[in-house]
Formats: structure tokens, C-alpha cells, sequence
């Protein structure tokens, strides 16, 4: 059946993950990408392999392990949940307390194979004790009571100090090693620079190799679970929750299992985040990172595991754009010389009564400073897409897709 | 014996004056929670959108009036002579309508090309103008603040032992004005409209109900009523002005929007009044129990009483239940 792309013979084919050449070839050239990367050795693409890029797209696989949670929760099982947050917390935290050398605040010392389990599954324990208040409360009643999970949580972390730091300081959380139990020096060591098979490797790049194994895992999981009979039972409740009971869905035990599936991946992100930055603050769990992965999956494409991917990267790796291009703009706008300064300009503040969105002197002139432009930017993104492109990157990508599938008859 | 009793009716007579002094302090904030309760109401009826940047609105009326008031003194550069609770008061009101105007601005681009669209992707679309709204916010009021130079001051009056400032007396007057025009208005001829709309739209539309124009409405005075609590949230008692935390009072009334139930203007106004005392009761009473429960829990009682509320009743006290039917 060669030169038939979309003709299955068989059930397995139809099901299979990857069910078309293009995409056994994409998902083949991605990984190969992403392996090459830190090596710096891709043309064009050298500049990732420095450190503050490395650990960029390291956030970014941690991210889209959030965001996968989030997918199922609200992209399959139609359940609007603004407490992702609150669950990563949750994970991070415990991974703080099984994981962490021991010291002033509570740390067992645990290698990495105790804490990050547990992480995923202590937060899916607490989901699947806040799961009940979804059968209860409905639509967006339950978005505004995960809002309330994601304000509790913040208390809880910002008072109980032994375990979180407090507010002022944080505390440290586990480092990325493979340890067999307590022993001094570890098997692996994921955080430190070092020599991989002869190849010198800066710490962020060996942790953005750690991040992009459970990433790939993850993510065939989340394929894996969307094809399950409970993955089906979620887009049925989605999709009409009466005709899913009518049709023999027991919607509480699913939304429970839908829960539940959605906290573990959330735990198990959190605890990542935290040991990948080594040290965070209670307020790094608050509402602003559960408005993050709901834009990822927004951005990204509800319901659609490689939108999740191409959302993170749009979500978390366009500030670093942003940043670079203000600072550049800002730079020939003050030096004033050459032909793109007059443009730059028009855009830049460079004193008290010059006009621009950008101001290249903090506090004094009008204008946003980087940051804010960053923040404006994001909210833009948000709306702009909501608007202009309801499913996301990957409706973007499919319309792309079927462009070219019917050239040179499109119409 | 009888020094013993005069000590406890002191006891009781200071207790009791704690009671309501808390009580007029938790009227305080819970006259701001159910102004912003019902704009959000108002909204949501209207066009069944959560309005996640009702905070934004917030900032942004508060912060007009600052700027009417204050930056370029209308109208009271014309009013030579006038009290200065007058010429602030116009400058308020002036303020608070531009804000209505931003409202309906800001429904008229964003929200009109979402209609039809599921609910939840324009509740986001919200958060994203939140996020927008408030970083602008940020950046032109700064983290400092900028004062409304109310005239009332710090000024307060005691009665008895409980003093109330003169911030607080307007307030709860203007709160209890607007809570009587809203009602007058949903009696209105465009008030009856409203709530046909809300009911159904397509048969509000069908008996001739120009629902885009109900829409707007409802967001304008939404965004009047974020802008009066705005007001109210920026002077004495509360902050000394508008900044980047006055939009954050909005967090403090979702839980009394859920507790009355989302879609009844009554449940706001009531929910909004216990959630206010409930937060001024934890803050004095349960101070003791700092080292159990936490500093500034008074500042996440409202989400508890509402987490325990929607267990027990899940449209809060006034929602209707929403029927379903294939």
C-alpha cells in the first residue's frame, strides 16, 4: 500500500502514535535536534548550547510536563482547573522534604528514584481529594474554587517555614543526581559540569538533557493515556457529560481518574522546576504559574500532546526573544548612530520627554521597561490567539499541513 | 464582689465595643467586595462571561479619578469657590465614567468577537487583559502610588467607642445609593431588557432586544461599579492611593461572587458583606491563633467559608441551580 499515506489495513496502524511518515520523520529529526543541541554543533543553532538558553529549554521541557497534566485535565476531560499551580507546589515541596540534604529545614536526603515518584503521587493523592468538588461544582464555579486552592496553597507555603523557607528566603531543593541510596559521591551527577563519554558538558545542558528524557517519556505517556479506554471516557464527558453517563460513563470515578492523572504530572513538573532552580520561593507556586501552563495550553492547542510541545516552547522561550530584541533596539536607539537608529527610536524612550513603549532608563522615562513589555506582550499573546486562532499552534500547523497536502490543487 | 462585676461589665462593654468597631471595619471592606460582586454579576448575567480583569478595572477607575482629581483638577479649575467635597466629587464621578467608557471599550474588542464561543476560552481571554490592563497599570501608577487627595481625610467621628472614618460613612452611603439604582435599574425599560438577555438570548434577540447594545451596557457599568470600589479601595482606611496592589482587591471578592452565586445581583451584595465581616472578624479574632493558622490568614477566610459553602450548596446561596436536560 506504498504511496497511500492515509489508507490503514489494519486497526494497529490506524491507532499507532506515530501514524504517518511525516510525522515518524518529524519526531525523529525533533529528538535528533534536541540531542545535538548542547554539543553547539547544529549550523545556525550554536547559540542555544550557552548556559542561560540551555536551562531555558530545560524550563521549557518541565513546562510542557505541566502542561500535559493540564491537557488532560482540561483539554481531554473538559475540566477547567486554575489550581495547577497549587499541585506543583505540592510536588515541589515534597520533593524538598524527601530529597534534600538535611539541614535547618526538614530534608531526608533521598536519592532521586524516592522523591520524584513520590512527588508525582502525593499530588495526585491531593487530587484525587479535590477531585469529589468537580462532580459537585461545575464549569467555570470550579475555576474560581481551583483559583481558591491556588490562594490556600500560598498561605499554606508562605507559613509552614520549616518545610518552605518562607517567603524572604526559600530554601534549597534536591539536586539533580542519580544516587543508589546516601552515598557520598553519585552515579550520575545532573547539575554539575563534567565529561559525558568524553564530551565536556556545562551543568544546565546535562540537566537539560535529564529534563528532555522525562519530557519524551511524559509526553508518550500522555499519548498513551488519550488512547486508553479512560482516555476516551474524558473526551466523551468533555464533549456532552449527559451523553457520556447515558452512554455507561461513570463520570465521578473518570473526573477523579482525570484528576488524578493531571496532579501527577503536575507533582512531578513541580519538583523538577524546583531542583532545576535550585533554590525558589513559596511565591514561585502562586497564581501567575497556573495562568502559564493554561496559556501554554491554550497557545499550544487544548486536547493535542505535540501542540503542548510547540506551546511551551512559544510560551516560555518568546521573553528571551523579547528581552534580546528590546536590549538590541534600546542599544541603537542610545548609541543613535546608523540607519535603524531613527527607527529604534521611534520606539524607545531615551529621555524624560521622549515618547516610546520602551524606556531605556528605568523609573524616570515613559515607557515600558523590559519587563513589563515582556508582561504586555504575553497577555497580547493570550487574547490574540483566544481571537484569532482558537486551536492554538497546532491549528495553525494543520492548516499549514493541509496546504500542502492537496498541492499543487489547493483551493 | 461588686469590684469584680464592674471589672466584667467593663469586659464586656469593651468586647463589645471590639465587636463593633470589627464590624465597622468588615463593612468597610465588604461595602468594596459587594460593589465589585455586582458589576461582576451585572457582567456575567449579561453576557456570561467571567470577567477575571474586573481587578484591572478596579485600578483603572481608581486611577482616572487620581488623574481627574488630582493631575489636572477638573472640573475644579473652573469652580473657584466651591466646597472641595463638590469639585472632588464631579472629578470623581468624571474619572469613574471614563472608566465605564474603557469598559466599554474593552467589551466592544474583545469580548464582541468571542460571542458564541466556549466560556472558559473567554474567561482566559480575561485573565490575558488582567494581565495587560494591570502591567500598564504598573508602569504609569508605579508601586508608590498615586494619592486620590480625597477631602475627607483621615477624619473620623466617634460613637461611643467606635469610630468610623468619614471615607467609611460616604462609602457605605454611595454603596447603599448604588445597590438601590441597580435595583431601580433592572426595573428599568433597558433593566428588563437586560435580564430578558440574560435569560435567553436568541429569544431576547428575536423580540427586538439589541443584544450587542445589552452587552455594553452591562460591561459600562461592570466597569462604573469596579471604578467606585476602586475609589473606595485607594484612600484612608485602606491605601494611600492607587497602585500596582489595588487591583488585587478583586482576589478578595471572588469568593464572595461564588458564595451569593454567580448569577444573582442580591447574593453579591449579601455575599460581599459576610465575606467583608468574615475577613475583619478573622483579622481580630483569630489573631491569637497566628502560630496555627498562619500570618494573614484573614486575607484567605473568604476562599474557606466559600470552599465550605459550594460543598454544601454548589450555585451558592442565590445561584440558580442549573438545569440539566439533554
Amino acid at each position: 500500500m506504498r504511496g497511500r499515506p492515509l489508507l490503514y489495513t489494519s486497526y494497529e496502524t490506524d491507532q499507532a502514535l506515530l501514524n504517518t511518515g511525516t510525522k515518524k520523520l518529524l519526531f525523529f529529526l525533533f529528538v535528533v535536534v534536541l540531542l545535538l543541541l548542547p554539543l553547539g554543533i547544529i549550523p545556525g543553532l550554536g547559540f542555544l548550547a550557552a548556559d542561560d538558553w540551555m536551562l531555558t529549554l530545560a524550563e521549557v521541557a518541565i513546562v510542557f510536563i505541566a502542561a500535559i497534566g493540564l491537557n488532560i485535565l482540561t483539554g481531554l476531560a473538559g475540566q477547567v482547573s486554575l489550581g495547577h499551580a497549587f499541585f506543583m507546589g505540592i510536588g515541589a515541596y515534597t520533593a524538598a522534604i524527601l530529597g534534600a540534604p538535611e539541614g535547618p529545614l526538614w530534608g531526608l536526603g533521598l536519592p532521586i528514584w524516592v522523591w520524584l515518584p513520590a512527588a508525582g503521587v502525593l499530588a495526585a493523592l491531593v487530587g484525587v481529594l479535590i477531585a469529589p468538588t468537580s462532580f459537585r461544582v461545575r464549569g467555570l464555579y470550579l475555576a474560581i474554587v481551583t483559583l481558591g486552592l491556588v490562594f490556600i496553597g500560598e498561605h499554606l507555603w508562605r507559613n509552614l517555614e520549616f518545610i518552605t523557607g518562607g517567603s524572604q528566603a526559600g530554601r534549597v531543593f534536591p539536586p539533580l543526581e542519580l544516587k543508589l541510596w546516601k552515598e557520598e559521591t553519585p552515579l550520575i551527577d545532573f547539575s554539575n559540569d563534567g565529561t559525558w563519554f568524553g564530551i565536556e558538558l556545562s551543568g544546565h545542558a546535562k540537566t537539560f538533557y535529564l529534563m528532555l528524557v522525562f519530557a519524551i517519556v511524559c509526553g508518550i505517556l500522555a499519548q498513551n493515556i488519550q488512547r486508553t479506554r479512560a482516555g476516551r471516557a474524558f473526551q466523551s464527558i468533555r464533549d456532552r457529560d449527559i451523553a457520556a453517563e447515558i452512554t455507561g460513563v461513570d463520570e465521578f470515578r473518570y473526573k477523579t481518574i482525570a484528576f488524578m492523572l493531571s496532579s501527577f504530572f503536575a507533582g512531578v513538573s513541580g519538583a523538577l522546576l524546583a531542583s532545576a532552580f535550585v533554590r525558589l520561593t513559596p511565591e514561585n507556586f502562586g497564581l501567575p504559574v497556573s495562568v502559564e501552563i493554561i496559556a501554554v495550553v491554550l497557545i499550544g492547542g487544548a486536547g493535542v500532546v505535540s501542540g503542548m510541545a510547540m506551546g511551551s516552547i512559544f510560551v516560555i522561550v518568546l521573553p528571551l526573544i523579547v528581552l534580546n530584541v528590546t536590549e538590541w533596539t534600546t542599544s541603537v536607539a542610545t548609541s543613535g548612530e546608523g540607519f535603524f537608529a531613527s527607527i529604534a527610536d521611534f520606539f524607545v524612550a531615551t529621555g524624560n520627554f521622549d515618547s516610546g513603549f520602551i524606556s531605556a532608563i528605568p523609573g524616570s522615562s515613559p515607557g515600558l521597561n523590559v519587563f513589563q513589555m515582556n508582561q504586555v506582550l504575553y497577555g497580547l499573546l493570550i487574547i490574540g490567539f483566544i481571537i484569532f486562532e482558537p486551536l492554538g499552534l497546532y491549528g495553525i500547523w494543520i492548516r499549514i499541513r493541509n496546504y500542502w497536502k492537496g498541492w499543487p490543487f489547493t483551493y | 464582689m461588686t469590684p469584680d462585676i464592674l471589672i466584667f461589665a467593663q469586659a464586656s462593654a469593651s468586647s463589645l465595643d471590639r465587636f463593633l468597631q470589627m464590624l465597622v471595619g468588615g463593612l468597610g471592606i465588604g461595602t468594596i467586595y459587594a460593589l465589585l460582586a455586582m458589576g461582576f454579576v451585572i457582567i456575567f448575567k449579561a453576557t456570561q462571561v467571567v470577567n477575571f480583569a474586573h481587578g484591572a478595572l478596579v485600578a483603572l477607575g481608581a486611577f482616572f479619578v487620581a488623574i481627574m482629581a488630582v493631575q489636572y483638577d477638573i472640573p475644579g479649575q473652573w469652580m473657584e469657590g466651591s466646597p472641595a467635597w463638590l469639585t472632588w466629587s464631579l472629578a470623581a464621578m468624571l474619572g469613574i465614567t471614563l472608566g465605564g467608557f474603557l469598559g466599554l471599550l474593552l467589551e466592544r474588542l474583545f469580548i464582541r468577537p468571542m460571542v458564541g464561543e466556549p466560556l472558559f476560552q473567554i474567561a482566559i481571554l480575561t485573565v490575558g487583559l488582567d494581565i495587560v490592563l494591570r502591567t500598564i497599570i504598573d508602569d504609569i501608577a508605579g508601586l508608590d502610588g498615586r494619592p486620590l487627595a480625597d477631602p475627607w481625610g483621615v477624619s473620623a467621628t466617634k460613637f461611643g467607642n467606635v469610630s468610623i472614618t468619614h471615607t467609611q460613612l460616604v462609602q457605605f452611603g454611595v454603596t447603599a445609593f448604588a445597590v438601590a439604582a441597580i435595583a431601580l435599574f433592572f426595573r428599568s425599560r433597558t433593566g428588563v431588557a437586560m435580564r430578558a438577555t440574560a435569560f435567553d438570548q436568541e429569544a431576547a434577540s428575536a423580540q427586538g432586544i439589541k443584544v450587542g447594545r445589552i452587552f455594553g451596557i452591562s460591561w459600562f457599568l461592570g466597569a462604573i461599579l469596579a471604578g467606585v470600589a476602586g475609589v473606595f479601595a485607594s484612600v484612608f482606611p485602606r491605601a494611600a492611593g492607587v497602585s500596582s496592589s489595588t487591583a488585587f482587591v478583586a482576589f478578595g471578592a471572588f469568593p464572595a461572587i461564588i458564595l451569593g452565586g454567580l448569577d444573582s445581583v442580591v447574593g453579591a451584595v449579601i455575599g460581599g458583606l459576610i465575606i467583608g465581616i468574615a475577613e475583619s472578624a478573622a483579622s481580630v479574632y483569630l489573631v491569637q491563633f497566628n502560630d496555627v493558622l498562619g500570618s494573614g490568614f484573614s486575607a484567605i477566610i473568604g476562599y474557606i467559608i466559600m470552599l465550605i459553602v459550594l460543598l454544601v450548596r454548589p450555585y451558592g446561596l442565590f445561584g440558580t441551580e442549573e438545569v440539566r436536560r439533554v
